[in-house]
């Protein structure tokens, strides 16, 4: 792996810049065991994103940058974590649509998302909100060209090479593809996200209400 | 149901509960939220021997009233504005015991935007993720203030400070923020720190809680495309395509998608949260060129 980048932001904050989603997931990982184990310098926030890691409230970002790049960071391991499942109802307005990006039959493109293993690659846009990776680059799909002034709560949505499952109702220009029941953010659970950063996820189709 | 409580009887424009905010969840999409102007909130709740993290609330621009059901030492600070009891002028920047059923009113700021009430005891609505602040951008914590509404208020401490006001900052006639280079400078022209430091810039009156916006000369990019989300942080400077710099303020969101051309220190950030619409603004690089 290549020697991490990092920019400097504020006074007590450090962005990491990675080759690739997969490597910010794996120093996001190793971050997460350093501090578990009790060797990283307090951080107040980690933040995952796509190519990037944000360590915030940091006492000492430039001491730390100068660490970092000494690591040896692991790859991420397959089969870790076991897979949260969520059960879908394949049923979303732009099913037809994104099987005909994809240039597979309906049935087909419901075969594809269920058989994929994704991972929580970051959160953002809401809260409990997770940008899961795992279809790849192929199947990357445009957002809508006007977005949608109410998302339903539960909706299994597409964008670029992403899977979101909306939290609760929202505008929003993803290409939905189906629904879930499941609760992905209850502040009064612990967690109260269904889906943090690396939690590995599987789609399990069920049948349409 | 306890008589430690507060009746709103004027809620104001956009009045919120707000504490120090909610840390340690950005991973999950959840912003930091809390008082904007924190040195005010913290010395209105030291006057009436709170805590500095207690609960307040945060008014703005037309202040709000409200009725104590019990006897409870009120101070307001942030905002100057007129404060009276039943209508009788009292003290700005000061404890001030109002009696059972009194009728405590925050007037319309005369300089600045949010005045903070704290109340002995704090504000004890339901904390959602360890923190009672009122989150704008994502929904979290409680409703902001309706007329009629009740709060609960917690127990006063046992001693109070022997203090009977308190020098608070004056509001400036301009913003000057510092802002400390990077993370993503080099996405603009090599002009473009000086364009931001020479500029003459003003309040916008899109600003909200979540971002200070500007009005000003435009911020132009030496890089084309789409920068990939990423970890945003309280004060970041970000340049949407339009070109003029947002301020994020507390209730940011935690990703991002435009660069971030600088980071304003964090105690730069009371006096934005005090910042009228128009108010002139100057933005002072500072440490790395």
């Amino acid at each position: 792996m290549s020697t991490p980048r990092t920019l400097p932001v504020g006074e007590h904050a450090l962005l990491v810049e990675l080759e690739d989603g997969e490597a910010a997931g794996a120093l996001h990982a190793e971050l997460l065991r350093r501090r578990a184990a009790g060797t990283l310098p307090p951080v107040r926030e980690i933040v995952p994103a796509a190519l990037t890691v944000l360590l915030d409230g940091v006492t000492d970002p430039q001491a730390l940058a100068a660490q970092l790049t000494r690591w040896r960071i692991p790859p991420l391991e397959a089969g870790a974590q076991e897979a949260v499942e969520i059960p879908v109802r394949y049923d979303g307005p732009d099913l037809a649509d994104v099987a005909a990006l994809w240039q597979v039959s309906e049935q087909e493109a419901v075969r594809i998302h269920s058989s994929a293993e994704f991972r929580v690659a970051f959160c953002g846009f809401a809260p409990g909100f997770a940008y899961l990776t795992g279809l790849g680059e192929r199947y990357a799909v445009p957002r809508r060209d006007t977005p949608r002034t109410s998302v339903p709560a539960g909706s299994v949505a597409l964008a670029g090479p992403y899977t979101g499952v909306y939290p609760r109702s929202s505008p929003g220009g993803w290409q939905l593809i189906g629904s879930t029941d499941a609760a992905l953010w209850d502040p009064h659970r612990d967690p109260a996200a269904l889906l943090g950063p690396g939690t590995p996820v599987r789609f399990v189709p069920r049948a349409a209400r | 149901m306890t008589d430690r409580a507060l009746c709103v009887v004027r809620a104001g424009a956009l009045t919120s509960v707000q504490d120090e905010g909610r840390h340690g969840h950005a991973h999950l999409g959840v912003p930091r939220s809390g008082a904007l102007d924190l040195p005010a909130s913290r010395l209105a709740n030291r006057l009436v021997g709170n805590a500095m993290g207690a609960a307040v609330l945060e008014t703005t621009l037309n202040g709000c009233a409200v009725r104590p059901l019990c006897a409870v030492t009120v101070a307001v600070t942030g905002a100057p504005c007129p404060v009276t009891l039943d209508g009788r002028p009292v003290a700005w920047g000061a404890p001030v015991r109002a009696p059972a059923g009194a009728v405590v009113e925050v007037g319309a700021a005369t300089h600045g935007v949010r005045s903070y009430l704290a109340f002995a005891g704090g504000i004890t609505v339901e904390p959602v993720l360890g923190s009672r602040s009122t989150d704008l951008l994502s929904g979290l914590g409680p409703a902001l203030l309706r007329d009629g509404a009740v709060l609960p208020l917690g127990s006063p401490a046992a001693a109070y400070p022997p203090v009977d006001e308190a020098p608070a900052p004056g509001v400036p006639q301009e913003l000057v923020l510092r802002v400390r280079p990077g993370p993503r400078a080099d996405w603009f022209t090599a002009d473009a720190t000086a364009v931001l430091a020479g500029g003459h810039y003003r309040v916008s009156s899109a600003s909200n809680r979540i971002g200070l916006r500007t009005e000003g000369p435009a911020l132009r990019r030496a890089v084309d495309g789409e920068l990939p989300s990423e970890g945003m942080v309280l004060g970041a400077v970000q340049v949407p395509p339009d070109g003029r710099p947002v301020v994020f303020l507390a209730d940011h969101p935690t990703t991002g998608g435009y660069p971030v051309i600088g980071v304003v220190p964090e105690p730069d950030l009371a006096a934005a949260a005090q910042a009228t619409v128009g108010m002139p603004l100057r933005f002072a690089p500072v440490g790395r060129p």
